[in-house]
């Protein structure tokens, strides 16, 4: 039985928290469980959150910003990772700005998203883009070169015209791989989210919510907006796996 | 049908040095439902030649004519079977079968029944909807044979197809080519580096000689099929086509001689 096995460190963490919140007594510094798990129990409701909106609320703000940058992302990324990863001299002209673009973190971008689109959800997504965009691209480059050369010379002789050739097996050829780019680019979008809300001028999303309780001195509530982010991030990173296992489980079992 | 090669030669060039010359004066021209192979050892340009008559890769000078009309890859009037698996892995058997009718905008349920056709020709109907990783090498390489023969292409060019299989499935694989043949009488150019293959196979026996690639010697075999590996005449040809690259060549350890199978 795996179960047991992977519950164990949980448990103990949990059990170890709730001891080491009975000795330091401080709420601040660390509140029992017993005043986090109301708050998760009552997602919709706005009396534990401070006046300010409800977790499920806070939650669809970030998921909805999330999702603007991501699907941003993905639409540029991937036909630029199919040109470049077809054309050696798109590649080779883009290649050295993005290397010198990527290293640069999301949030080092922050200031000057404030200069180009204000406050508010622009600058948000924006910054999520960047998260999303990197992964997403270097994965799709990736795939396209790994389809085999030997694919695309069958279609060939087989009749396929240059569309054909992408659609018909560079598309399904390097799908897994930028799916792949799609789940890590979502794990870190999920990340930037976060920080993004933390930008002045913004009152709603789980960023907000936990800097928002920070103020107010309620590390119960910060503590559950940080148990919202990690299950949806674990969730969201759960249904891209189910959608690898479903359409591109040929990938792990070709030989 | 006539392929008319004429004076093919083929360089590849060097960064700073004199051009590699990989096949020179190639002249040779295949008929109606021949079965012709090409045989050589590693590196003589077998494989570049088969590439040149399929499209894939053009000549440096000299030409090819399929009926007196010059070749292009997208013809369809050629099919290539290559040495690596092929298939598509994220389409089922059918799927790759019907990949090239679709190419031709063939309705889907006539592509389907012809795919079918071509499946159970090569015996693999009831696999229709598993999918390539499912399949064995030699099952893999009979459905490349179907997708090849699916597109009704005038010449089937087969590049070392059996190569990564082991004796027993080769064998079966070149008797059931045979008969597939036989049925359909498509013109056949196949390359290998196996002379048991090569006498056991073909009509004709093209021997290359190594780097660069010239045509040593074209061997007529007439002997009926079946053929009997085991018989003097068979012995006698393959006898015959090893002298020709033993004398032509030095890296005697590309050559595979099978033993001849009881």
């Amino acid at each position: 039985m795996r179960s047991p096995r992977i519950l164990l460190l949980p448990v103990l963490l949990i059990v170890g928290w709730e001891v080491a919140a009975y000795f330091i007594d401080n709420p601040f510094v660390l509140p029992s469980l017993s005043t986090v798990i109301p708050i998760l129990i009552h997602p919709f409701s706005t009396e534990y959150t401070l006046g300010t909106g409800s977790l499920v609320e806070n939650a669809a703000a970030s998921l909805f910003r999330v999702a603007s940058g991501f699907l941003l992302a993905a639409i540029i990324a991937i036909p630029l990772g199919i040109g470049m990863g077809r054309s050696r001299f798109l590649h080779d002209f883009l290649d050295s700005t993005i290397e010198l673009l990527r290293p640069i973190p999301p949030l080092a971008w922050v200031p000057l998203a404030l200069a180009w689109f204000k406050i508010g959800f622009v600058s948000i997504v924006f910054i999520i883009f960047i998260g999303a965009f990197f992964p997403i691209l270097l994965n799709t480059i990736d795939g396209v070169k790994s389809v085999k050369k030997t694919w695309v010379e069958v279609a060939e002789t087989l009749g396929a015209r240059e569309t054909d050739v992408l659609t018909k097996v560079i598309l399904p050829g390097s799908a897994p791989t930028v799916w792949t780019g799609l789940r890590v680019g979502f794990g870190i979008a999920w990340m930037c989210v976060v920080a993004a809300e933390w930008m002045p001028g913004i009152s709603l999303g789980l960023g907000y919510l936990i800097l928002y309780a920070y103020n107010f001195g309620q590390t119960n509530l910060i503590i559950a907006g940080m148990v919202v982010i990690g299950v949806i991030g674990i969730l969201i990173d759960q249904v891209f796996r189910a959608g690898e296992r479903r359409w591109f489980s040929w990938r792990s079992l070709e030989r | 049908m006539t392929l008319v090669i004429q004076d093919l030669s083929k360089e590849f060039p060097v960064p700073n040095q004199v051009p590699i010359l990989a096949l020179s004066t190639i002249s040779l021209t295949v008929g109606e439902e021949e079965f012709v192979s090409i045989l050589g050892p590693s590196g003589c340009g077998k494989t570049t030649l088969l590439r040149i008559i399929a499209g894939l890769d053009s000549a440096t000078s000299g030409s090819i004519t399929l009926d007196g009309e010059t070749i292009d890859r997208r013809s369809s009037q050629m099919a290539m079977i290559f040495q690596e698996y092929s298939l598509y892995p994220w389409r089922t058997v059918i799927d790759n079968v019907t990949f090239g009718l679709e190419m031709q905008n063939t309705g889907k349920k006539p592509a389907r029944d012809i795919a079918m056709k071509y499946l159970n020709l090569v015996g693999l109907a009831e696999f229709a909807d598993r999918f390539p990783y499912e399949l064995s090498g030699g099952m893999r390489q009979r459905v490349a044979v179907a997708r090849a023969m699916a597109i009704e292409p005038k010449i089937l060019l087969m590049d070392e197809p059996f190569g990564a299989l082991d004796a027993q499935t080769r064998n079966m694989l070149q008797k059931e080519l045979l008969e597939i043949w036989e049925k359909t009488k498509k013109t056949v150019l196949f390359v290998t580096h196996s002379v048991d293959e090569a006498v056991y196979l073909s009509d004709r026996i093209v021997v290359l000689t190594p780097r660069p690639g010239c045509i040593r010697e074209i061997v007529e075999n007439p002997l009926a099929r079946p053929r009997d590996r085991t018989s003097p005449e068979f012995a006698r040809i393959r006898r015959h086509v090893l002298d020709l690259i033993n004398e032509s060549s030095q890296p005697k350890e590309d050559l595979i001689v099978h033993p001849p199978s009881l």
